[in-house]
């Protein structure tokens, strides 16, 4: 009898990466071995719920499914999952730590995992055995998963958030790649503005695009909410540069930004009445997937949010964690499904069917073929490398997160750059908002 | 023998026993039949309104319960202006909205109440903007509203009006118009339908009685029709001031309460402090806050009840 050890199951898994993702009896059989192996030994009768985010493709749903399945046949531990828009994950996350109650797994936003710390189930284990055996977890990736010295949730992946923009147009405007830096970017809106393919971004409460941008502008000027300490530093004259930059390119943007949700600059972007924005790549993937759009998919192409004045890039994406609530029965099964899906055999898969939508937090991934199959994919590899995280320079616990879902910035700089406000009177509201939420 | 005992027993009545005092009591027998609703009302009306006045005064946030602080929340809001914002939103859009839903539904209902072809047909489809759930209407207004697709302004460009899209969502007041727009348009058919029940219960002789006193149409409604429908009008009002000014779902899909919180009502500012923020405490603060308002509502409504004035006409005071 041949004796599955951990350290074989390791060797096993890596070379089983290298060679690809299984498929088929394939999986089920190498799902059986891990099983048996793996550190987690489901409860006798275990069944799980899980409530995650929504999928935005289609074939990251499907590979996910999939996934579920194979774990179930592995261990017979039955999964339900449930979708939910993302940004209503966080209020059923919340609910059901307020009550006790509910899905066991809580796959959400951000530091969802930090609105209620103490009701996170500890999974160091499952974070330390995945970190060793993939290449290490990215920084950002720690900080948002370990509150203290425990991992309180597995960073499972980001969703980037980078410019998309349409080639033909920037290369008519002038500008044969890109703009790198902020300067550059504003120029680049104003010309692209005069010749009629103006861009925008969201200035309404959008929660992952409009704070995604915002935040990189506020950070790219050397601006920041709150310092190491979490002591509110936001009315600063840097934060004031990044107010005026802001203002400067909204009035080079296409009218009605202030009003965009998450999903508007995605419709105007695909109805080509605009050019540039800042998204996640599902633009691009719908684009492939309709026949009608492939002259859009074709002419557009993703890039790096510009650097600004403080010289190194001050992205903010989307984090996806995972975590498993105290309240659970079942928690090796928890630690069981967590641990399987980052598996190489499974993830790698998945990844690849999320098509660049989703990046991994484990440095081992960079090799997977689907940053390099379609090389309009590429730059999106890097996010989980270049983001800084919730907070800033503070910590990245639920005041962060509290500030993130009340649009603090989102509200400044849209109050500015609309005229409502002047620059001191919007950064003193943000101040006080932040003080309230910090204090 | 036995008649004789009958008679001893007839003669010398006992003493009743406090139990069946009791089961002949009507007030002890009226007690038990209001416990059912009594502790209904309890469970599900005074339970969580006190529960969330109490966690106004908590620091509590989501998952865990908070310790007393006093009027902390409250001083906090004191000076955050985006709560004095939400509450200015939350009056304007229950004035405007409740003022021309008023209008618009004693209109509606007055032309509905006329002798009309299809009379049944069309009091149904006068329901239907109430019937459709509200999200949905609320998604569909979103589109009408898109700052890129709205077709109101591919129609007025079409037409040579305008040259550019009108930012419905995007402009501050173009938003408050908007979102207000569409919780008249959803409140109406409530307004309308409950008024006509009113109307059809005026007697046709008063009517006739007027008109053979040579009152016009215009006197008629004034001195016949308004007064007697002046105590359905305190109810209908009352409850669309009160669910104008709670209206969350309009706003939440419309808007989420931009731009720059131009349209934050109370109800929407609780819901992203206290649930999305984490900041239980808060959130119910704001919730609380919005007490006050309601129960100035029904109290004008419930002392203009007790007036004879509102029930039987100006004179009858």
């Amino acid at each position: 009898m041949t004796m599955i050890t951990r350290r074989t199951l390791v060797k096993g898994g890596t070379a089983a990466a290298a060679a690809g993702a299984l498929t088929g009896p394939a999986l089920l059989d190498w799902a059986k071995a891990w099983a048996q192996s793996a550190p987690w030994k489901p409860e006798k009768g275990a069944q799980l719920s899980m409530l995650r985010w929504k999928y935005f493709v289609q074939s990251e749903d499907d590979a996910f499914v999939k996934l579920m399945e194979a774990f179930t046949a592995a261990t017979g531990v039955k999964v339900n999952i449930s979708r939910e828009s993302y940004e209503d994950v966080q209020p059923k996350a919340s609910v059901a730590a307020n009550t006790g109650a509910g899905p066991d797994l809580f796959w959400g936003l951000y530091s969802l995992p930090h609105l209620f710390p103490q009701k996170c189930m500890d999974v160091s284990d499952v974070a330390d055995y995945l970190g060793k055996k993939y290449g290490g977890w990215v920084p950002s990736a720690v900080t948002y998963g370990k509150s203290g010295n425990k991992w309180i949730a597995i960073p499972i992946c980001y969703s980037g958030n980078l410019m998309n923009y349409r080639v033909a147009a920037g290369a008519k405007a002038g500008f044969s790649k890109f703009p790198a830096t902020t300067d550059e970017f504003l120029a680049y809106a104003k010309a692209m503005k005069a010749q009629g393919t103006p861009g925008g971004l969201a200035f309404g409460h959008a929660s992952g695009d409009a704070n995604g941008w915002v935040h990189w502008c506020l950070w790219a000027h050397g601006g920041n909410a709150v310092d190491a300490k979490d002591k509110v530093v936001i009315n600063s004259p840097e934060t004031e540069k990044a107010l005026n930059y802001a203002k400067a390119l909204y009035a080079e943007m296409i009218p009605g930004t202030a009003s965009w949700n998450d999903s508007f600059n995605n419709k105007a972007f695909l109805a080509g009445e605009i050019h540039w924005t800042n998204n996640g790549i599902s633009i691009y993937a719908a684009a492939r997937r309709d026949a009608k759009l492939k002259e859009i998919a074709d002419d557009m192409d993703h890039a790096y949010m510009p650097i600004g004045p403080i010289g190194k890039p001050t992205e903010l994406h989307l984090l996806y964690p995972i975590l498993g609530m105290t309240y659970t029965k079942y928690p090796q099964a928890v630690k069981a499904l967590m641990a399987f899906m980052l598996e190489a055999d499974n993830f790698n898969k998945w990844l690849e069917g999320s098509v660049g939508y989703l990046t991994h937090c484990l440095n081992a991934y960079d090799s997977n073929p689907v940053w390099t199959a379609d090389r309009k994919r590429t730059v999106y590899r890097d996010v989980a490398k270049r983001t800084l995280t919730a907070g800033g320079l503070g910590s990245v616990g639920e005041k962060a997160a509290a500030a993130i879902a009340d649009f603090v910035m989102v509200d400044m700089f849209a109050s500015y750059a609309t005229g409502r406000e002047d620059a001191k009177g919007a950064m003193k509201i943000a101040e006080r908002q932040l003080q309230r939420i910090y204090r | 023998m036995t008649d004789a005992t009958l008679n001893n027993i007839k003669l010398a009545p006992r003493e009743a026993t406090t139990w069946q005092r009791l089961q002949v009591n009507r007030n002890w027998l009226g007690l038990w039949f209001m416990l059912p609703a009594a502790a209904f009302l309890i469970l599900f009306l005074a339970y969580p309104l006190g529960l969330g006045v109490w966690i106004s005064f908590t620091d509590a946030r989501i998952g865990r319960g908070g310790d007393f602080v006093g009027l902390e929340n409250y001083e906090w809001l004191w000076d955050d202006t985006v709560f004095w914002l939400s509450v200015f939103n939350t009056l304007l859009y229950t004035i405007v909205a409740s003022a021309f839903k008023f209008a618009v539904g004693l209109y509606l209902a007055l032309l509905l109440n006329q002798n009309l072809p299809f009379k049944a047909i069309l009091r149904a489809v006068v329901l239907i903007p109430f019937i459709v759930p509200t999200v949905l209407s609320a998604i569909a207004f979103w589109w009408l509203f898109d700052s890129q697709f709205s077709i109101i302004s591919w129609t007025l460009k079409k037409a040579g009006l305008i040259s550019t899209n009108i930012d419905f969502l995007g402009d501050v007041w173009n938003a408050r118009w908007s979102v207000i727009f569409a919780n008249i348009w959803r409140g109406v058919p409530f307004v309308a339908i409950t008024l006509l029940a009113g109307l059809q219960t005026v007697s046709p002789t008063l009517y006739e009685a007027a008109t053979i006193d040579g009152a016009n149409k215009w006197q008629i409604f004034r001195h016949v029709t308004y007064p007697l429908l002046t105590p359905i009008i305190a109810v209908v009002m009352t409850f669309s001031v009160l669910f104008t000014f709670t209206d969350f779902q309009l706003i939440w899909v419309l808007t989420r309460g931009g731009p720059v919180n131009a349209t934050q009502l109370m109800a929407t500012l609780s819901y992203q402090r206290a649930i999305l923020g984490g900041h239980l405490g808060e959130g119910a603060a704001i919730s609380t806050a919005m007490i006050p308002f309601l129960l100035a509502a029904i109290l004008i409504s419930w002392f203009g009840l007790q007036r004879r004035k509102w029930q039987q006409g100006e004179n009858n005071d």
